[in-house]
């Protein structure tokens, strides 16, 4: 099936690189000296460090192989998860949001909620992403077990345990500053170790209008399942007219407000996981750009993890199958596009290289969700419910001790990936029905004063049950109650999903807060919410083209650009 | 700053070029064969040569850092305090 072997040199590259990972735990033991310095790395990290560490959190195994996977199965389309969803949520989180999260001196996300509603709201949000993030991180491994682990050589269990072990052994040394600074050198070795095989697999595609032309093979020829009208694949808005003539199943609409908003802004500007690196930054000015500093390369990144797909199934079409391997359900296992643009192209050496990025990308995955739970754990479960008013280096201690349980926890979920296959359509689901309702809490609690505790917990709760109701009266998938509607594609439900959860939330959460009564006073919301808030200071030694809003604007107006460009 | 993260990032590209282009500089001599899958060019020896110049270029872009630093005040994350509340809002 897949011929890949590894030589020496291959094995030489992953050990140095493992080396170097390690390297950089021990080097910065010594300075997590309190509480402060092992989650949130002091506050202290330059903007384009927490920047390229935002983007590289967020850079895990889900994302790398499912969106080449994406990219096979339908086309420049997915570069609307880039271009219409993150990059705008990027956007408005750094200018918007990180003001208040920054600001508030919060410690993590839940605690954010503590401050501006209350105890409740804060143990509604901390309990479901430490569940959620456990899975994710689950996921992760195992997806690296699985994919990684027979090219390397090594058994799933075994690939499980080494992997693991070294992610723990440099979080457990330096917390938050070796995710981060490792996230930094992980981002690069993806860009670099991925790179010259976009290149090569273009090259011999014929450019990007030979591309286009195997492309519309692809379209025409229903290989995918369908027929589809000729730059299907190679057209990002074209075919979203409606749900019949693009392979997402989509309209325009409903992807512009359940991906482009709802959940886009969901994941990016409530998920701890990716805040916590802007968190950790050196200054209010320093939190704010990085977000935006991330976009940057963002915005790119389709060339790298979505191309490769477009190139494996242009390729896979025209030379009548053997590209991509079989799978027994849809014809074509998607997932396997990385690994055979690797096999397919990739001599000794660099194969090392390219395998080394895949693990990097596994890794800074993992890493982002291990420094997200342990601070959630210590600070807004064992701190908040469990053992208030201890000593901070009790705190740091249990900072560990979070790391070492919080992996091995995550091996279970992995293991639990492994034996059902539709957990990872699970996790997306989950994500709908817990980011979803979140995003309207923020959006209230962060611009309206009025927004109470008791208003956002009800709002939560309200928006998490029509996320349930929704999915269990429609079809595809759910409609465990009866199938009022049915949707003309998983993806489409789940976008819909979103978008009720979040409307449900935001109309729950203002209707219970002008119900209730406001028990913070202002001084209390002082920092927490827009119109109490000082407007942010721009750091008079940054030059224009620096300022956060200056940045904003050239990377909105680049997507732009690019949305029509591939249009 | 407790790490410059430059220096490690540097340190490590420039070892794996080197690497991978006196690889692709021996294979290309004794098994050339191996490249026809990368189109016939010596990907090992280009890339390995791309991927030194970066890990140069970091190292550089570090010592230029501190450089800067050296000669203004001392590095300003390492002194500043991290709990003000004013702060925040610079």
């Amino acid at each position: 099936m897949l011929d890949l072997k590894l030589g020496l040199v291959d094995y030489l590259i992953l050990a140095l690189y493992t080396l170097f990972v390690l390297g950089i735990g021990f080097a910065l033991k010594r300075f997590m000296r309190t509480s402060t310095d092992f989650f949130l790395s002091g506050r202290a990290v330059p903007a384009w460090v927490c920047g390229l560490a935002f983007i590289s959190a967020n850079l895990g195994a889900q994302e790398v192989i499912g969106m080449a996977a994406s990219g096979a199965k339908y086309g420049i389309a997915t570069s609307h998860f880039y271009w219409l969803g993150a990059i705008p949520a990027m956007v408005f989180v750094g200018i918007f949001m990180m003001p208040f999260y920054y600001g508030s001196r919060a410690r993590s996300v839940p605690e954010y909620l503590k401050l501006r509603f209350d105890e409740k709201t804060r143990a509604f949000n901390a309990f479901s992403f430490a569940v959620m993030t456990i899975f994710s991180s689950g996921i992760s491994m195992h997806m690296l077990a699985k994919i990684i682990a027979p090219i390397v050589g090594v058994n799933y269990h075994v690939g499980l345990v080494i992997s693991a072990s070294i992610v723990l052994l440099y979080i457990f040394l330096g917390g938050l500053t070796s995710a981060i600074y490792n996230e930094v050198l992980q981002f690069f070795l993806i860009v670099l170790g991925f790179l010259p095989v976009v290149l090569l697999g273009l090259a011999d595609a014929g450019g990007w209008s030979g591309l286009v032309q195997k492309l519309d093979l692809v379209a025409t020829s229903g290989a995918t399942g369908r027929q589809f009208p000729p730059g299907t694949w190679s057209s990002t808005w074209g075919p979203m007219a409606s749900p019949q003539t693009n392979p997402m199943g989509v309209e325009w609409f409903g992807l512009s407000m359940g991906l482009g908003f709802v959940l886009s802004f969901g994941y990016w500007c409530t998920d701890f996981l990716v805040v916590q690196r802007a968190m950790a930054a050196e200054s209010m000015s320093a939190a704010r750009r990085t977000p935006l500093i991330a976009a940057f390369p963002k915005m790119l990144f389709p060339a790298l993890v979505i191309l490769p797909g477009m190139i494996a199934i242009g390729q896979h079409v025209t030379s009548q199958g053997g590209f991509l391997p079989a799978d027994d359900q849809t014809g074509i296992d998607y997932n396997m596009a990385i690994p055979a643009m690797l096999a397919r192209y990739v001599p000794t050496g660099l194969l090392g290289l390219a395998l080394t990025a895949l693990l990097a990308s596994f890794m800074s995955g993992m890493a982002g969700n291990v420094t997200a739970f342990n601070t959630v754990w210590t600070y807004d479960i064992y701190q908040s419910y469990l053992a208030p008013g201890r000593s901070d280096q009790h705190y740091l201690w249990m900072g560990r001790a979070a790391t070492v349980f919080g992996i091995a926890l995550s091996g279970a979920a992995a293991y639990v990936a492994r034996y059902y296959n539709n957990i990872m359509d699970m996790l997306q689901l989950v994500f709908g029905f817990v980011n979803a309702p979140l995003l309207a809490t923020f959006l209230l609690g962060m611009f309206w004063r009025r927004a109470t505790g008791h208003g956002a917990f009800a709002g939560l709760v309200a928006g998490t049950l029509a996320a349930a109701l929704h999915q269990s009266l429609t079809a595809p998938k759910g409609g465990w109650l009866a199938t009022l509607h049915s949707y003309p594609s998983e993806m489409a439900q789940n976008f819909w999903t979103a978008i009720f959860a979040f409307g449900v939330c935001f109309v729950g959460t203002i209707v219970f807060s002008l119900l209730t009564v406001q028990r913070k006073p202002d001084e209390e919301l002082r920092g927490l919410v827009y119109s109490l808030t000082p407007r942010v200071q721009e750091d008079p030694a940054l030059a224009w083209y620096a300022r956060p809003a200056s940045l904003a604007v050239l990377v909105m107006a680049a997507t732009v650009a690019l949305n029509i460009i591939f249009w | 700053m407790s790490l410059d993260i430059r220096v490690p990032t540097g340190v490590l590209f420039v070892i794996l070029g080197a690497i991978l282009a006196m690889y692709g500089l021996v294979t290309g001599w004794t098994s050339p064969e191996m490249y026809t899958r990368s189109l016939g060019i010596n990907i090992n020896l280009w890339w390995g040569l791309v991927l030194g110049l970066f890990g140069a270029a970091m190292l550089l872009w570090a010592r230029w850092e501190w450089r800067r630093t050296r000669s203004g005040a001392s590095c300003p994350s390492a002194t500043k305090p991290a709990t003000s509340h004013d702060e925040s809002y610079r």
